[in-house]
């Protein structure tokens, strides 16, 4: 697979495939060498940063990365696509679930983004395996503080596999860390009336509480005031 | 002004903070296990955070006239981890120790089918080992949450004055009220619960069973913040008997309960001076030369 093609393909919204990351040498090597050597990958996702920067890809609306993802996070997410194209589902999955696991916050996030590049691809379905470990991991990034993290965990894949009582919750946080709901992948396909009654109540409670009401919340279905 | 903070994280705070607190009144804490801010990876985590909880935290308070409590559990948001399932052997060893008053952080984060089993497994240990109870309530879905865990407290059994429904606002309080539980309250600096709308709710709702806490932790919070509601409720017109029963004997009466209460001031604690050159496990809560 040649690394242009590589790159995350999930929309508009979510990820360019331009940017500094899709010319940089470095990158191009690094892709290669991990699918000579998919090993390769532990080695190079933590240095992806510090050669192909940190830049927002959307700094007109999205300033700080957070909701449409950095350079090295989409450069990390090609990473995991090279590895997709060498590795068998059984090995990519456990080879995801580790990369995870050893990864600090950027690393994680890469491979979140990377699997979102993995269910936008023409590749066809993904196997059921790394589906499974895309679901724990993204659970295990929902469950942080870290707004970068968990932006990170609401695009294709999530819209695609988790389950949605989880990915209500996963919406409802964006809206506590006061994350753009543009960060969410297929928002108005899979936003219902669950949904639109959880928003209604945190909406009721901030008023009560005297509170401004986010206003993504109308967005998702909470009526005006 | 006597306080006592039923729900505080020290461990997140520094030695300033304890002498702050003792300053204004802060004679005993409880501080409930929760999580780090981020995921632990396994139940060794845990074991070393207990044990800090029950040892390093309860001595450094001491050394600033406070005395410390704990209560143990496995958080809401922890329990949708499998690394972490195993904690839940660990509890009933760890709820027989001293300075334990209560079980908690128990109750529902986003509220999964984990989260259902993990909090009614734990009241029943809390029921076998004769222990109050402090629930969290969720910040997401915080209405339809707090209903869901005052069914879960009564199918499972518990007197409902041994629970504490904790993080409470307009909208929660009083279905916890009309359950027969106590009611407590965060004071944050924004977000839960502010001082002036405690004073509104202790005006509608009455001075009994309402528990004011800081919840202090690593996050944005204010250890201050029972102190400033107790001064804020003299301001709106309470007595300091109302005050008193609030900040004191509220929580107390609760946490009495569990027979692990320690309420004596701390011997040799001369407010004002240096914390005597006592050690904890070689560790002193002093730096530099010891005269």
């Amino acid at each position: 697979m040649p690394t242009t093609s590589s790159r995350p393909t999930t929309g508009p919204t979510r990820t360019s495939t331009g940017g500094p990351a899709a010319t940089d040498p470095w990158l191009a090597d690094a892709l290669a060498e991990v699918r000579r050597d998919p090993r390769a990958a532990e080695r190079v996702l933590p240095l992806v940063g510090r050669h192909v920067g940190r830049d927002p890809l959307r700094p007109d609306v999205d300033p700080a990365g957070t909701v449409h993802g950095t350079v090295d996070d989409a450069a990390r997410a090609s990473v995991v696509v090279a590895l997709a194209a060498v590795e068998p589902a059984p090995v990519l999955a456990a080879h995801l679930a580790t990369l995870y696991r050893d990864g600090d916050a950027v690393e994680r996030r890469g491979v979140l983004r990377g699997l979102d590049a993995l269910t936008g691809s023409a590749t066809g379905p993904l196997p059921g395996e790394v589906v499974a470990v895309g679901r724990d991991v993204a659970g295990d990034a929902l469950r942080a503080n870290d707004t970068a993290l968990v932006a990170a965990a609401v695009g294709p894949f999530a819209a695609a596999h988790l389950d949605q009582h989880t990915w209500r919750h996963a919406v409802l946080k964006l809206v506590f860390q006061g994350t753009s709901l543009d960060a969410v992948a297929g928002l108005d396909d899979r936003a219902d009336a669950e949904l639109a009654r959880m928003a209604a109540d945190l909406a009721a409670e901030r008023r009560a509480a005297g509170r401004a009401v986010p206003a993504d919340l109308h967005r998702i279905g909470a009526p005006p005031a | 002004m006597r306080i006592l903070d039923p729900h505080i994280h020290m461990t997140s705070r520094t030695t300033d903070d304890y002498e702050a607190m003792y300053a204004v009144g802060v004679r005993a804490v409880v501080e409930p296990a929760f999580w780090l801010g981020q995921p632990r990876s396994g139940v060794d985590s845990f074991r070393d955070y207990f044990d800090s909880l029950l040892g390093w935290e309860r001595f450094r308070a001491a050394q600033f006239g406070i005395r410390h409590h704990a209560t143990i559990a496995l958080n809401p948001k922890e329990a949708n981890d499998p690394r972490c399932r195993e904690v839940l052997d660990l509890l009933p060893r760890y709820l027989a120790k001293d300075g334990v008053v209560a079980v908690g952080e128990v109750g529902y984060d986003a509220m999964t089918p984990a989260e259902d089993e993990v909090f009614a497994h734990q009241l029943a240990l809390a029921r076998e080992a004769g222990l109050p109870v402090l629930v969290h309530t969720p910040h997401r879905d915080k209405q339809a949450g707090t209903r869901r865990t005052l069914d879960v407290v009564r199918e499972s059994g518990i007197d409902p004055g041994m629970v504490l429904v904790d993080h409470l606002n307009e909208t929660t309080v009083a279905a916890v009220r009309d359950a027969g539980a106590w009611a407590g309250f965060s004071i944050y600096p924004d977000t839960k619960m502010d001082e002036r709308r405690m004073v509104a709710l202790l005006q509608e709702h009455g001075t009994e069973r309402m528990i004011v806490d800081s919840a202090a932790d690593w996050g944005r919070s204010d250890p201050l913040k029972t102190w400033r509601t107790g001064t804020a409720m003299l301001e709106a017109g309470f007595t300091e008997d109302d005050v008193d029963q609030v900040l004191w004997r509220n929580p107390v009466a609760l946490f009495a309960q569990s027979g692990n209460l320690v309420l004596d001031p701390v011997p040799g604690f001369v407010p004002g001076d240096l914390p005597a050159p006592a050690e904890f496990a070689g560790s002193s809560v002093l730096r530099g030369v010891r005269a």
